[in-house]
């Protein structure tokens, strides 16, 4: 049976199923979600208001048997950049659409009750409406205990903590993962949408799916073996990131002189050894946790881990590089067993642990803590953002609103969003990225670490101008295709450095759908996609100005490499012509 | 002449994290991966003196720190 469309109206707390328009259907993931919210959400409307619009999207391959294929993408106008937004998740959420036959739930409106909290209950051929005033005031664990009591475990559940109901910038949308644990929806503040509909969960009924249709499942099953060999064999995707996780990053940012410190004031730090992907790794091996972990069923590359505390009890899990940096080097913390369990905490509270932590390390400019002050940070964490004290609400606001209100002039935010972990001026194709991207400073657009750093994809040099906006341009292309796929971005180290990988990829959508797609409909799928976001952000008031990095980073000078950033204005707009 | 040799992720594993060493004038950091035996564990990925990316034929100097990492990723 063909995929549907659920679409949600809160107003009217009713459902309807639609057939999918012919236009929408090579589409999935960002590229279905991106595509629902240029067309039918208003650029000028208010983000929390009744016309912004609330997607999710399965990739185009998630719910299959394709490794790594098991991304969510949620999108909607976003409240932390006023631009369109599309953050994508592991967990289980996808492959349960998928093999429920929905190709996108829609939610629009706001329910008439100020007060009331509805759990929407999606089943094959049903949305149910659950007011659960017991839930309210309830973060993210609570809301899971009570729905896997309540339904088979396999159900897939989306949440919003306190912070969400309250409606702050930081507030994400949690999501299951495989072990019972928690994903994100992280950037843009899409937890404050949900809220704003006032949803405090969504479940989608696992219990009597049907497995995907494959048109070529022969096809399908040998280009699904090519492609896995591939992510396999790749030293980075079948080695470095099951063994040392994301967080190898430290030691090598480090080096490059490219580790944001101090809120952006130097680019390597002199504790970087106690908060690295070795020394974590270590530990996790002494205390009985786990070095490999997926966020997603058939995850081959397993990058997460189990952190557990040195009794051997759970810290945290999906421990990543950008948030051990900004809790880190940015902010100061040198005890990697504090910043696991403030990672911890914030997947219980449903916030984005890279806004949440860099406005965290801006607070130290605020005068609100000091450096390295982690018993500080914690209470704030733990007290003044979830119970919405003062402070609590400014800080909630993401790093923009509290640089604002402030009146700092060094405030690390591109479209309002927090800059994450990489220095723009060290390693400058990603900082084109973070001024180029539709989605404000997000590090996944267009990763030119890997060129600039890493040599995955050949070399350009991270400290020189010289072939950047080119890098950040076909990484971004590239991006929003794969995901469109359903496909973890992680992919793309096997697809930039193997031949058989990419091919691999589509031959496996074609196999899925019984098309024909190239590789160039593949990266003009990834051209329409990126641009369809970047006219929405016109029309919603970002333009030009908006895509250029914090003025401070032109005229400051950043050791140890003594660079600062030099790209003109049109150096940067280069970017958008394609 | 002395050299900091640095290493990182599996490269450490039964070696060192930083370590000053003697070498001959003109050695090269081709010379210093086969010397540790590094590529019989990963191939390289990373390499790096003083912070900037350089080629394996780079010649070392007095006072260098050379950073070696095998091929590996994040993001």
């Amino acid at each position: 049976m063909a995929d549907l469309i659920y679409r949600v109206n809160m107003a009217e707390l009713s459902f309807k199923i639609e057939e999918v328009p012919s236009k929408w259907m090579g589409l999935g993931g960002r590229g279905l979600t991106s595509t629902i919210v240029a067309e039918e959400v208003d650029p000028e409307c208010h983000p929390l208001g009744p016309n912004n619009k609330l997607v999710f999207a399965p990739g185009l391959l998630s719910g299959t048997s394709a490794s790594n294929s098991g991304r969510n993408s949620a999108g909607a106008k976003s409240p932390l950049t006023g631009g369109i937004k599309e953050s994508n998740v592991g967990g289980t959420s996808a492959g349960i659409f998928s093999k429920l036959g929905i190709k996108a739930l829609i939610i629009e409106g706001l329910p008439k009750g100020e007060n009331t909290f509805y759990q929407l209950h999606v089943t094959k051929n049903n949305v149910e409406f659950i007011p659960v005033p017991e839930l309210v005031g309830k973060d993210n664990y609570a809301v899971l205990d009570a729905m896997m009591a309540k339904y088979d475990k396999k159900v897939a559940v989306m949440s919003i903590g306190r912070i969400g109901e309250m409606r702050m910038n930081i507030a994400n949308i949690s999501v299951k993962d495989p072990s019972g644990k928690l994903r994100s929806h992280g950037r843009g503040g899409l937890g404050a949408v949900m809220g704003s509909k006032k949803i405090k969960c969504i479940t989608v009924d696992a219990a009597d799916y049907k497995e995907v249709t494959i048109a070529d499942p022969e096809k399908f099953k040998e280009a699904s073996k090519i492609f896995t060999k591939a992510l396999q064999e790749n030293p980075i995707s079948g080695q470095g990131l099951p063994a040392f996780g994301t967080n190898v990053l430290v030691n090598i940012l480090n080096e490059a002189g490219g580790l944001p410190t101090r809120n952006f004031r130097a680019g390597n730090w002199e504790h970087a050894e106690n908060i690295c992907g070795e020394t974590m790794a270590e530990n996790i091996k002494a205390r009985g946790g786990k070095t490999t972990h997926g966020c997603h069923a058939g995850c081959v590359i397993q990058c997460s881990q189990v952190y557990n505390d040195k009794e051997g009890k759970y810290l945290t899990s999906g421990f990543e590089y950008e948030t051990i940096w900004a809790l880190g080097a940015h902010l100061g913390i040198q005890d990697l067993d504090l910043i696991a369990k403030m990672d911890g905490l914030m997947d219980d509270l449903g916030v984005d642990s890279i806004e949440t932590s860099v406005v965290l390390g801006l607070a130290v400019d605020a005068g609100i803590l000091a450096y390295g002050d982690g018993a500080k940070a914690y209470e704030l964490l733990s007290h003044d953002i979830p119970t919405g004290t003062p402070i609590g609400r400014i800080l909630g606001a993401g790093t923009h609103i509290l640089g604002k209100t402030f009146g700092l002039v060094r405030v690390p935010t591109v479209k309002g969003q927090g800059i994450p972990a990489y220095e723009p001026r060290a390693v400058k194709g990603q900082g084109i990225t973070y001024a180029t991207t539709p989605m404000g400073a997000d590090h996944t657009a267009g990763y030119a670490v890997a060129t600039n750093i890493l040599n995955s994809g050949g070399h350009v040099d991270p400290l020189k101008k010289e072939g950047q906006v080119e890098l950040a341009r076909n990484l971004q292309i590239a991006t929003a295709a794969v995901d469109s796929t359903g496909m973890c971005i992680f992919v793309a180290f096997a697809a930039l450095d193997d031949a058989k990988c990419l091919p691999a990829l589509v031959d496996m959508i074609n196999a899925r759908f019984g098309c024909a797609l190239t590789i160039d409909d593949v990266v003009n799928l990834g051209k329409t996609i990126l641009k369809r976001e970047h006219e929405f952000n016109i029309k919603a008031g970002l333009n030009s100005a908006d895509d250029r990095l914090p003025e401070f980073m032109k005229y400051e000078t950043l050791p140890p490499h003594n660079v600062v950033w030099d790209f003109t204005g049109e150096e940067i707009d280069e970017f958008w012509n394609f | 002449m002395h050299v900091i040799v640095k290493l990182f992720a599996q490269y450490r594993e039964s070696r060192f994290k930083a370590e000053q060493r003697e070498y001959d004038i003109g050695t090269t950091a081709q010379t210093v991966i086969d010397t540790l035996e590094l590529e019989s564990v990963s191939p390289l990925g990373v390499l790096m003196v003083n912070g900037r990316h350089v080629a394996p034929s780079y010649i070392l100097q007095e006072g260098d720190e050379i950073a070696l990492f095998p091929k590996v990723g994040g993001g």
